[in-house]
Order: structure tokens, then C-alpha cells, then sequence
């Protein structure tokens, strides 16, 4: 399986497919409902966000608590459309790829095309099976929050699939 | 007339949520590596393995199938010859809740207020519980822990009665078709026909956990074909377009208004966690 290192460039966003399934590895900052709710309001403030969106990769994810030793519990992906009223903004400020699981909004697409970006969708329900792919987790922001706290998370060999490419093809199409 | 401790019902309610969120049920899982086998599509075929790797995971390490461990719904059936001692029914409930998302490191998803608030209340209370009267001195206590990336694809069809069976099967697969990737086919799918707008949600509701057919057989057939038409649409695991979308189709019955014919559509992950006591 072709393996991609984080932070994406342009030319690896423009070198990916719909359809194709690739392992990732490196940085990637998770974010939900609520996490992104209080960054658009700082970015709305202009104040200084928890991690630089430029490059980045968001993961739409709640993990479960660790238990002792573990670096983190089950961490699977969430429902990405939730996250679509925020997610055009996003791109346009940088970040370079989201992963989350189903469908996105037309907007999405239309800023994935005008960012040449990408959209990747891990396997829902394997909660188990991605928390195995994370080596280290630690909370950076909003710990408050809990589940859906900002996470700075480094991942290895996990799989995702193309599910939407820089020129806006979808899987889900 | 018998005496029942409360903290019966919180000792099993704690076991049981722990229980279902790192186990499959015996028959999905069945099911699950029987689709597996059969799929024909290469992509589907390889989420349908993961998912398989996923359960031997969270078997093997106690670890959650899936980061969202629901919120908790009890239904509860008691005979009128039970009398409760040690405490408020519900209190102990959502005590055992409370307990088996601490101990069992499961995440807690329930906010204290819907709209304004949104708060987490930290314990993954309170659940919902549905109570029922049945003869004797028998107590029957049903829980479910039902994750929301599906519970938000389930919708609600208030049908004429005009609409009959075929308004049914079109409402069902209506919402399957609109659950699409989102809510991790392959998919487990609770129907309630007849009641009320309200009841018919909760027959869904209870639908999506059982494991068995109808006994009526007009039912236990439709249930079949709705299977069958389901797998026809090829949704597919995680959407990939494969054989499997539905891994099984639950219908509950009940008696309605001369005016309606309420479906209600339930839409559940291929986990379902579900899980059962029952006391004498």
C-alpha cells in the first residue's frame, strides 16, 4: 500500500486519487464538534490558535480514555458532514488535509478543489484496530472538553482512503 | 409478593455496558464473517477484515469496538409482584451507568443541556429507560449502548395508510439511502410500524437489538426482503460500494390509529451493543 508522510505538500495532494487506499504517518491534530466551535471563534478574535493550521491534517475524532498504558483508547473516525459549515474556512486557512468518515457538503468540495486539498475517510466502527496506528497522543488545547479535546496525535501505517481528491472526486459519488 | 434490590439492577447495568462495548454479539459477528467470506468487492472485502482485526482487538485488550460508546438506553420490564427495595429504580440505573463508563474507560458523550449549555456531564448520564409492567415476580432488563453516528441518520415516516406495504419498504430504504456511508455500513436496521409518532421510535429502537426473526411470519418475510433490498442498493462497508450493507433487518409491530401508519427507521452500526439479564 503506497505510504504518504505528514505534512502533505501540494504535489502529494495533487498525486492522490479517489478510490485509492494509502497508510499515513506523522502529525496529525484531532478536532470535533465542539473543538471546532471554539477555533473558528478565535479565528474570528484573531487570537492565537493551538497548533499551526498551515500544513496541518485534522482528525474528526473522540477517542475513549486510555487505560493505564496505553497511549490512547479507541480512536475511529466521526461523521465528517458535521464538521462541513466550519471545514471550507479551514482549507482556506492552510490546513492541508482532513480525515473524518462519509459524505461532505458541496462547499467542501468546492474549497478542496480551490486549496488543492484533501479529504480522506478512515474506517468507521475499527476504533480498536486505528487506535493501534497511534504512538503518542497528547492534549494540547481545550482539555476541558475531554473527548473532544485537541489532540496532538502521531500516527503510523494508518490506513485511510482517498475519499475526496484535489480535483473533487468522491468516492461517495 | 417479592423483594428486589436496586443494586441488582446497578451491579448489571455496570457489567453489562462495559460488557457490550468491547465484545460483538455472537451473532454479528457471525454475520460480519459471513459477509466477509462472501464479498465480492476487493475494497469491501478488506474493510469487512479490519473490522474483523477490530473485534479481536477490543476482545483480546478490553478495549471499545468503537470510540463512541453511546448513550445508554434501558428498557426494563417488571412484574407487578416485584417490590423494589434500596433506592429509586432510575437512580440505580444511572448509577450503574455512571460506574461502568468510570471503570471501564469508556467515553462519556452526554452533554447536560441540548441547546444552550452543552456541557458534559462527565459520567455519560443520565441514560434513558423505558419501563413496562409484566406479570409475576420476574424482572427483565434490556440495555443498549447506541452510538450517535448512526442514531442521526434514523428517521421517522408518518405514512397513509394508503401507503401500505409498499410505502413501508420505501420509507426503510429511503433512509438507508440517506445513512449512505455515514453511519459505518454495513448497518443494522430497526423498523417500528404502528403506534404512535412517539412509539413507533421506541418499537425501532427495540427492534435494532433483537437477534432473531418476527414471529409473525408476514413480518419475519418482510424483514427478509428488506434485508435483500437493502444489500441490493450495494451501499457497502464504509461505503465502498460492496454486497453488504445491511447485516440484518428487525421489525416490531404495533397496534395503530385508523388514520396512520407511522415507520420509524433506526439506524444502527454493524455493533449494535446490545445485551440482556433476566431474574426469575
Amino acid at each position: 500500500m503506497k505510504q504518504l508522510n505528514l505534512p502533505l505538500t501540494k504535489e502529494d495532494c495533487q498525486s492522490l486519487q479517489a478510490g485509492e487506499m494509502v497508510e499515513i504517518a506523522g502529525t496529525v491534530y484531532t478536532a470535533r464538534d465542539a473543538a471546532h466551535k471554539r477555533l473558528m471563534e478565535m479565528i474570528q478574535k484573531k487570537e492565537k490558535l493551538p497548533f499551526p493550521l498551515a500544513n496541518s491534517c485534522i482528525y474528526y475524532v473522540g477517542p475513549t480514555p486510555a487505560k493505564p498504558n496505553q497511549v490512547i483508547g479507541s480512536a475511529g473516525p466521526t461523521t465528517s458532514s458535521r464538521m462541513d459549515v466550519y471545514t471550507p474556512t479551514l482549507y482556506e486557512l492552510g490546513v492541508i488535509a482532513t480525515i473524518g468518515k462519509g459524505k461532505r457538503s458541496k462547499e467542501v468540495k468546492d474549497s478542496i478543489i480551490n486549496s488543492q486539498t484533501v479529504y480522506f475517510s478512515a474506517i468507521g466502527g475499527a476504533g480498536a484496530y486505528l487506535s493501534q496506528c497511534i504512538i503518542a497522543s497528547e492534549v494540547i488545547a481545550f482539555e476541558d472538553l475531554q473527548s473532544e479535546a485537541i489532540r496532538k496525535l502521531e500516527v503510523k501505517n494508518f490506513p485511510v482512503i482517498v475519499a475526496m481528491d484535489c480535483k473533487g472526486n468522491s468516492i461517495y459519488d | 409478593m417479592k423483594e428486589f434490590s436496586v443494586q441488582k439492577l446497578k451491579e448489571a447495568v455496570c457489567e453489562m455496558v462495559q460488557e457490550v462495548n468491547v465484545q460483538y454479539s455472537a451473532e454479528l459477528k457471525d454475520r460480519l464473517t459471513k459477509a466477509c467470506e462472501n464479498e465480492t468487492s476487493a475494497n469491501c472485502k478488506q474493510v469487512l477484515n479490519v473490522l474483523l482485526e477490530n473485534e479481536k482487538i477490543a476482545k483480546e485488550k478490553r478495549m471499545p469496538v468503537c470510540q463512541d460508546t453511546g448513550m445508554v438506553i434501558v428498557f426494563l420490564k417488571v412484574g407487578q409482584d416485584v417490590h423494589f427495595v434500596d433506592g429509586l429504580v432510575n437512580d440505580a440505573i444511572n448509577e450503574g451507568v455512571k460506574q461502568g463508563y468510570l471503570e471501564g474507560y469508556l467515553r462519556k458523550s452526554i452533554v447536560n443541556d441540548p441547546l444552550f449549555e452543552r456541557k458534559n456531564t462527565l459520567t455519560n448520564t443520565p441514560c434513558i429507560i423505558y419501563t413496562e409492567y409484566i406479570k409475576g415476580e420476574r424482572v427483565e432488563l434490556e440495555v443498549l449502548c447506541k452510538g450517535f453516528g448512526s442514531e442521526n441518520m434514523s428517521r421517522m415516516y408518518m405514512l397513509k395508510p394508503a401507503q401500505g406495504l409498499q410505502g413501508v419498504k420505501d420509507s426503510v430504504l429511503d433512509a438507508v439511502k440517506r445513512a449512505g456511508p455515514n453511519a459505518c455500513p454495513p448497518l443494522v436496521v430497526g423498523v417500528g410500524i404502528g403506534g404512535t409518532f412517539d412509539y413507533a421510535a421506541v418499537l425501532a429502537k427495540k427492534a435494532s437489538g433483537r437477534e432473531t426473526s418476527n414471529l409473525d411470519e408476514r413480518y419475519a418475510r418482510l424483514e427478509q426482503e428488506l434485508l435483500n433490498e437493502i444489500n441490493d442498493l450495494h451501499i457497502g462497508a464504509m461505503g465502498l460500494k460492496g454486497d453488504t450493507t445491511a447485516l440484518r433487518v428487525c421489525i416490531e409491530q404495533y397496534p395503530t390509529h385508523i388514520a396512520g401508519l407511522p415507520c420509524a427507521v433506526n439506524i444502527c452500526c454493524h455493533v449494535a451493543r446490545h445485551a440482556e439479564r433476566i431474574w426469575e
